[in-house]
């Protein structure tokens, strides 16, 4: 998979270097996909690939871009390391490749803002914009906004706020007990539920929140314990990958009956890992789950099942980023990066579930979200576990806002 | 004190779990002068064969015949492998198994994928055995301490009250020696690295569903392993047996210890600020615990080279 994929990608590359000017921007529009395509986060990057490879091929046999323009997708291979991502990001640039689309790391994330900004102020004509779907760091769309940069999926605050909204109609849930990994995006979920939760629901009480390293712990029963004696009702967690399933595994083990919010349960491996575990107790908030009913949507998970067996439809967000930018350059008849950015600002849109709106203030997208649990009784499940999700709750767009710190820096 | 049981009887299980990983590794280096890199690799395979067996016949059979795949496949690698390697010194060996381990990690990736596989405790161990404090444990727990257990004491029966254990004592200091006398130590070679990784791949028959049967689950443990054989000392296998538990009790205990640096000064009257929660003062036991054993390597290199019962210089 992975050689096959960095295969394409130098002979793309040896095709632009062919060909340098003939056929760049008026009938192709390229996009740099920056994520993991080697080593442990490569099934997380191979997956967004293929969903943006399957947007790209679908759009273009709709001939949904103006002018006969189709898309193509062009990976870059980061590591889920920031230093890497820029070197990336320096490739694409050289390659005259002007739209970048990135999701995970927060770190990341922080590092192409940066770089972009950088880059845009000093190469005027030159510019790249930057999607960003999956890296939810509330800093990016707050405190450290850009202009060049659209988050696409709901960012920690977000999630949390909706989850302390269920929580205010769970009086049964007293006791919430806080684990997060050690690094910014878990501190960012710890301290939005320290502040959204009480907020929400006074007699809410956190009876507890702890740190563990990333990726470090095998054994988490000590964990349990902990949570165990504190008389949890709920566990909130943002961790991910095996940090989340073998927390959950070992709350079962421990008989730990509390209920487990998390923001990435549904991610490639997770569902498989826990297992049946997770029925019932296991909670995700996203932006959508196969079995939110809709027959649009149905018919995306299977022919992506049927083209791409390894991978479950997930990155719903990435449907609406693809929409909106096809819609912007439909809008503008450009492709040009400064003209898809002020299109995109305050752009709603239609999703299959729902509306979707890129805030203009932060760049931030507002969408449907859904709060699920895990169940063994699904249409669509995940990884052919016979597990899969059921709504417990449905967020309108309206109910997700809210306010920001950005002070947005518009080019004249 | 009854959560402090529990975190106690935790500790022991993950270090008994440690221990059959690490004596091994430990009989494996002190016969052949060489630490095996793919140790873990082959803890990792025991995973997988076992829940490739499981999904076909269960998991009791895959209980047997899993470490023996693992075992003999073991044994085909020291004599088809090791053995010629061996020839070219300590450092062909090195590199060898360090091959290997990226090896063995790259087929496992190439036949079932990064993804980590649905492996899970048998339904007939999955209940509350008994419950400490609000605490249940798990009758999975302890059935895998119980293996461990029994492990232990059918290795030291082999080595301590056998023939065959004996020929493998003097093999491990005498090797020439016992050659002379007519023994086949080469065969013994063979013997203890075939045992020595069915051991690690009983470990991750168990293992395997207790944690998480994935692609970087030996890279995971296979440092750990390596902390507890140096901080055991080199080739000692009541070394790595008491390494191991104080190990595995040392992590998990320092999970529940919530006192920070900070906390420390503050009893004898020293307060600091307490603005900034992310730097090293503030830091809880909790939030280090996972590199306590690393610290202990490095501190027990500092103070005793050769380990806690070690007889050679690490």
């Amino acid at each position: 998979m992975n050689r096959h994929i960095r295969c394409t990608g130098i002979l793309t590359a040896l095709a632009l270097v062919g060909a340098p000017t003939a056929l760049t921007a008026a009938e192709t529009v390229r996009l740099a996909y920056i994520d993991p395509l080697s080593g442990g986060f490569a099934n997380v990057g191979n997956n967004g690939l293929a969903h943006l490879r399957f947007l790209a091929d679908r759009l273009n046999e709709a001939e949904a871009l103006p002018d006969g323009m189709t898309y193509e997708v062009v990976p870059f291979d980061n590591k889920v390391n920031a230093s890497e991502s820029l070197i990336a990001l320096q490739r694409a640039i050289d390659q005259g490749i002007r739209i970048v689309v990135q999701g995970n790391g927060s770190s990341v994330a922080h590092a192409l803002v940066d770089a972009i900004s950088k880059h845009n102020r000093r190469n005027p004509g030159e510019e790249v914009i930057h999607l960003n779907y999956a890296s939810i760091d509330p800093a990016l769309t707050n405190e450290s906004c850009s202009f060049w940069h659209f988050g696409f999926d709901a960012h920690v605050d977000i999630k949390v706020a909706a989850i302390a909204e269920h929580l205010a109609n769970r009086p049964d849930v007293t006791d919430v007990y806080l684990i997060n990994q050690d690094y910014s995006f878990g501190r960012a979920v710890a301290a939005a539920a320290e502040a959204f939760l009480p907020e929400a629901r006074p007699d809410i009480n956190i009876v507890g929140s702890d740190f563990h390293p990333l990726i470090k712990v095998k054994d988490f029963s000590p964990y349990v314990a902990k949570i165990q004696t504190a008389g949890t009702d709920a566990v909130v967690t943002g961790n991910w990958g095996n940090d989340m399933s073998l927390l959950i595994k070992a709350g079962r083990e421990g008989g730990l009956e509390a209920e487990w919010f998390t923001f990435y349960v549904g991610l490639l491996g997770g569902v498989s890992a826990i297992g049946e575990a997770g029925v019932g107790k296991v909670k995700q908030i996203s932006e959508w789950h196969a079995n939110v009913p809709n027959a649009e949507m149905d018919e995306i998970v299977t022919s992506f099942k049927a083209q791409y067996p390894d991978f479950d439809w997930y990155y719903y967000r990435l449907g609406t980023m693809m929409d909106m930018l096809t819609q912007a350059i439909n809008d503008t008849g450009s492709t040009d990066p400064e003209d898809i950015a002020f299109a995109l600002e305050g752009m709603r849109v239609d999703t299959p579930i729902g509306e979707a709106w890129m805030r203009p203030e932060d760049h931030q997208l507002f969408q449907t979200l859904f709060l699920a649990t895990l169940s063994n009784d699904v249409t669509h499940d995940v990884e052919n576990s016979g597990i899969g999700f059921v709504t417990d709750e449905r967020i309108e767009l309206d109910d997700t806002i809210l306010p920001t710190t950005c002070e947005m820096q518009r080019p004249s | 004190m009854d959560t402090a049981f529990f975190f106690l009887f935790n500790g022991i299980v993950y270090g008994l779990l440690l221990f059959m990983l690490s004596s091994g590794l430990t009989l494996i280096f002190s016969m052949m002068g060489v630490l095996n890199f793919a140790h873990a690799s082959f803890y990792m395979l025991g995973a997988y064969f076992a829940y490739q067996i499981s999904t076909h016949i269960g998991f009791w059979p895959a209980l047997i015949f899993a470490p023996l795949i693992v075992g003999c496949l073991g044994a085909v690698i020291e004599r088809y492998g090791l053995r010629t390697v061996h020839r070219h010194g300590h450092v062909a060996e090195l590199l060898f198994t360090f091959g290997l381990a990226l090896l063995i990690e790259e087929i496992v990736i190439l036949i079932w994928g990064r993804n980590p596989m649905p492996y899970s405790v048998p339904s007939e161990l999955d209940f509350a055995l008994f419950e400490i404090a609000g605490n249940s444990y798990s009758a999975y727990k302890i059935f895998m301490m119980l293996v461990s257990i029994s492990m232990l004491l059918f290795l030291y029966g082999i080595i301590a009250r056998t023939r065959i254990g004996m020929i493998i004592q003097a093999a491990l200091t005498h090797p020439e020696t016992v050659d002379t006398l007519g023994h086949n130590v080469s065969r013994v070679f063979m013997l203890v690295f075939g045992v020595g990784t069915g051991l690690a791949g009983l470990a991750g028959v168990i293992g395997g569903n207790a944690f998480v049967t994935e692609p970087g689950m030996a890279r995971a443990l296979g440092t750990i392993v390596f902390v507890v054989i140096i901080v055991g000392g080199l080739g000692s296998l009541t070394g790595a047996f008491v390494a191991s538990l104080l190990l595995g009790v040392i992590q998990t205990t320092a999970v529940a210890v919530d006192v920070s640096l900070a906390d420390l000064v503050a009893t004898v009257g020293i307060t600091t600020s307490a603005a900034d929660a992310n730097d090293l003062m503030h830091k809880t036991l909790s939030q280090v615990a996972p590199i306590l054993p690393y610290l202990f390597m490095v501190l027990m290199l500092i103070s005793r080279p050769r380990g806690l019962f070690g007889t050679r210089d690490a």
